[in-house]
């Protein structure tokens, strides 16, 4: 694969074709935050939180790092006013659902993100989609699925495939950024009959 | 549903993954809602996940995963329809139904929706009840129709 | 009917069809469009059957029923050729009048249009001040054909722009041609479609995909499915064009599903072609062999755009997806693919047929041809509309639409749907244009929808926004949250529980929803938003501030008493 040089915040970066530019800065040790990014899963540009700008060809565009792939003489710029306007208004909605998620505060506090300048409707749920494509891409099992669209979209377990899959697995816990995968899973427990099990429900 | 139809209906598909969304279609055609068996049948043929099967039946407005009521009304309630006074009707129905857009009511007498446009934007507000159109519709005549609709 | 093995075979069957249709035999032709097929022309059709069958006029007079012949609001029509005179609002208790009056000779007055700026009464479709003052290059044959019989299709040159193309020109040629012409996306996006051809050409595969979209998910917009379920045929040949041109394999008509009649019509139209060879393997004996199939869609606004659409057509969910390889290289099934919309194709036979040089004479000097329109809300001519390009929109609105319904007044035309914008009535001089729609930060939609002095601007910005949140994939951040706070806003100043600060809100989120948005339907929701703040500001302010409806449509409070 060739070789491909680009700038990301003035500094001279080299990366390989078929890189992202996420991937790129990150060998490069610039941070570019993100939240429904994972090195096992494929990119899911959901969360926009990863906006970065690109000029390329004279023309100013914006686009998610995570999904991005480099170019030669691509100039990568990750803050700005414009960028850091739009990280702070994305934080806000998803605060609105979450305000005092660890992972959002903590990026909250990097953008000055106000938490209450938003109507709050408490889903917690930020539909980064993480624990779905985590079961599908990774393990394979397929027991959480998104379901309906637009502003109702929302995850939601399978009931007959999680009851044999999830209590032994549980991997993609950690990976929820608000804590509401846990609080589903256990209220779908409660809702079905749990297999034979040595363990006790709800741990 | 008899489950044989739907494997009639995977079989005309050559059982393809690709058209997982066509199969849905004939089936909702058909049945007017999808039910569960339904849902996993078509999974466990097309080899394609249920949480994959759910996602498309949950997301495309065609389908209905609970059963339709005994009356279809489905309201237009289009850009042309809505100028012309569509949201008054569709709060006349509700009232009259009991049923909110989407839903069926409790008695499965009448399921509800609301269509983004049914293409007679010269006859609007337009409703059609069981399949046959209602034009220029206004509150009073729409509380008739649906009073007429539980009679017949 | 055997399939025809060659060009001359396609041709002396058309020469059999002009002489076996005796031209001067009267016909009637009734309109039986989606819009007059569920006010129930299928019993007037049979009327007129019955008729023609009882009185024995069946080899004297012909009965046609053809797709919509556009001036909806005046529908069923019924139109007698040769003299093309007008019968408007038909009942089935008209038909022995006009059955007997075609037999005699006579014009019935009582069923004629009348003018009602002059109380005219007019006996010609084509001096109707509605059709009069459009340029029909693709709909002025609707009512000679029947869609279900190509025959009437041939019978009017249908097929001969693919016979030239065939015969005597290179698949760089036609691409050429269709450059030259500058055909813009109909969509409303105004891409050449001369350039997306020439990629596709350029595409080496030995399968390569065209689609036809025609899933017009626009609320109110209903002219591209009209233009299918009318004339299929015209839309097949456009694609067999194109098929030519870029060396394709296999065509697409992708359909919303609410629209049976239309699916019926193309789907026996896609039988008929292949029973005449013009589908097929070795079609008319050449080497192209092309085949078209009808894909329908399960409904959501978001599948028009183009990764999604591609996605439904494979069995995964509509959601759009980052996408940074082009179609014509990457696309369906990732084999090259060339995606047009359904009027881009329909004036495909058209430009061949006529050359680019002729077709290039109508317009503007980067908007060419027409644009069909469906023309509808609260005006008083509905129906379908083809406007040149350059056509003023007040135009179309004062002489084509016939202006605002009794006692009211025009307020905007609304165009280019849930992710258009607003004309204000000022501002009609517009003309019809993909530049300068552009530079008024408007897009070139399909439909039209009249506004008068009796709607609420703030409303229909509302209603927008409930449409998109629903029609939305939900995927990303800017567009489900943005969405979902718009509305709680919005809900806010229709229920005079508006703020000062309610504006700068609406806008700052809409800012973010343009830059960071995943796919159009994201970065173009807030359009109307900003083109109702950008001209109507005061309805906005006078909700917020006086907690006031000017035109008496929000439910707001009433005011305290003191």
């Amino acid at each position: 694969m060739s070789e491909i040089t680009l700038t990301i915040d003035n500094k001279t970066v080299k990366a390989r074709e078929g890189m992202t530019i996420f991937e790129a800065a990150k060998n490069a040790g610039i941070n570019i935050p993100t939240l429904c990014h994972h090195e096992k899963l494929k990119p899911y540009t959901a969360c926009r939180i990863c906006t970065v700008e690109i000029e390329e060809r004279g023309r100013i565009t914006l686009d998610t790092a995570c999904s991005c792939p480099v170019e030669n003489n691509m100039v990568v710029r990750t803050r700005s006013e414009n960028i850091d306007n739009i990280r702070k208004t994305l934080l806000e909605l998803m605060l609105s659902h979450a305000p005092d998620a660890p992972t959002l505060v903590e990026l909250a506090k990097e953008y000055g993100a106000d938490k209450n300048r938003f109507e709050k409707e408490p889903m917690f749920c930020i539909l980064c989609g993480l624990c779905v494509r985590y079961c599908n891409e990774v393990k394979k099992k397929h027991a959480l699925a998104f379901v309906e669209r637009g502003t109702k979209r929302e995850i939601s377990f399978i009931p007959e495939i999680a009851a044999k899959e999830c209590w032994d697995c549980k991997e993609c816990f950690p990976l929820c950024p608000t804590e509401y995968l846990q609080a589903t899973y256990v209220l779908m427990r409660a809702l079905i009959d749990a297999p034979a099990s040595n363990s006790n429900p709800g741990e | 549903m008899d489950i044989k139809r739907v494997d009639q209906i995977i079989e005309k598909y050559q059982g393809k993954d690709s058209a997982l969304i066509q199969i849905l279609l004939e089936i909702q055609n058909e049945n007017h809602w999808l039910p569960k068996e339904a849902l996993e049948k078509v999974s466990e043929c097309l080899q394609v996940p249920l949480s994959k099967v759910m996602n498309t039946a949950t997301f495309h407005k065609t389908f209905s995963l609970i059963p339709e009521g005994q009356h279809e009304i489905h309201i237009c309630n289009g850009s042309s329809c809505h100028v012309r006074g569509a949201q008054r009707i569709i709060d006349t129905v509700v009232q009259a139904t009991g049923t909110l857009p989407g839903e069926t009511d409790e008695n499965l007498r009448y399921s509800l929706k609301t269509t983004t446009c049914m293409g007679c934007c010269a006859a609007g507000p337009v409703m059609m009840v069981d399949g046959g159109y209602h034009n220029n519709m206004e509150p009073e005549k729409a509380e008739e129709i649906i009073k007429q609709s539980d009679k017949g | 009917m055997p399939i025809l093995k060659s060009v001359f075979e396609l041709e002396e069957l058309r020469k059999k069809i002009l002489s076996d249709k005796d031209r001067n035999i009267p016909c009637i032709a009734i309109c039986g469009g989606t819009g007059c097929h569920n006010q129930g022309n299928q019993r007037l059709v049979q009327a007129f059957l019955n008729e023609v069958k009882i009185k024995k006029l069946q080899p004297r007079i012909h009965i046609r029923e053809t797709g919509c012949q556009g001036f909806c609001e005046q529908g069923p029509m019924a139109v007698i050729f040769p003299q093309k005179i007008c019968y408007v609002k038909v009942t089935v208790e008209d038909v022995p009048e006009i059955v007997a009056g075609v037999n005699n000779n006579k014009i019935i007055e009582r069923l004629l249009y009348t003018n009602p700026s002059t109380g005219e009464k007019i006996i010609h479709e084509d001096d109707i001040p509605f059709y009069k003052n459009q340029t029909r290059f693709i709909g002025g044959d609707f009512n000679k054909i029947d869609p279900n019989s190509i025959e009437d299709y041939l019978a009017t040159g249908g097929y001969s722009a693919f016979v030239k193309v065939l015969q005597m020109m290179t698949p760089e040629q036609v691409i050429g041609e269709v450059k030259k012409s500058n055909i813009r996306g109909r969509s409303g996006n105004g891409f050449a479609a001369g350039r997306k051809w020439e990629a596709c050409l350029k595409a080496e595969a030995e399968t390569k995909y065209i689609i036809c979209n025609c899933h017009e998910g626009d609320p109110g917009a209903f002219v591209d499915r009209r233009m299918l379920e009318a004339n299929p045929h015209g839309v097949i040949e456009g694609m067999l064009i194109g098929a030519f041109a870029m060396k394709a394999t296999e065509g697409f008509i992708f359909v919303g599903d609410e629209f049976p009649l239309t699916v019926h019509n193309t789907e026996t139209a896609i039988k008929q072609a292949e029973e005449f060879g013009l589908l097929g393997k070795n079609i008319l004996g050449s080497e192209l062999s092309f085949t078209v199939k009808v894909t329908i869609d399960g409904g959501n606004y978001v599948c028009g755009e183009s990764t999604a659409l591609t996605a439904s057509m494979e069995g995964r969910v509509g959601e759009p997806i980052a996408k940074y390889d082009h179609a014509t290289e990457h696309g369906l099934w990732a084999k090259p693919t060339d995606l047009n919309n359904l009027q881009t194709w329909a004036n495909i036979p058209f430009i061949l047929r006529k050359g680019a040089d002729e077709y290039i004479k109508t317009g503007t000097e980067r908007s060419k041809g027409t644009r069909s329109f469906s023309l509808s809300g609260a005006i008083r001519n509905t129906g379908i509309v083809e406007a040149p390009m350059g056509m003023p929109f007040r135009k179309i609105v004062y002489d084509i639409g016939g202006g605002p319904r009794e006692g009211r007044k025009i307020k905007a035309l609304q165009v280019g749907g849930p992710m258009g914008g607003f004309i204000p009535e000022n501002q009609l001089d517009i003309t019809v244009d993909f530049d300068e729609l552009t530079k008024a930060g408007l897009t070139l939609g399909p439909g039209l929808i009249a506004i008068d002095d009796n709607a609420c601007i703030v409303d229909m910005v509302k209603y927008f926004f409930a449409f998109l949140s629903n029609e939305s994939c939900g995927k990303c951040t800017p567009c489900r949250e943005g969405l979902r706070q718009m509305i709680k806003i919005m809900n806010r100043i229709t229920e005079g529980k508006g703020k000062k600060a309610d504006l700068e809100l609406l806008e700052a989120i809409a800012k973010v929803q343009k830059s960071a948005a995943l796919c159009a339907l994201g970065k173009g929701a807030s359009n109307t938003l900003l083109s109702a703040l950008k001209n109507f500001r005061e309805e906005f302010e006078a909700h917020i501030e006086s907690k006031q409806c000017p035109a008496g449509v929000c439910k707001m409070p009433l005011p305290a008493a003191n």
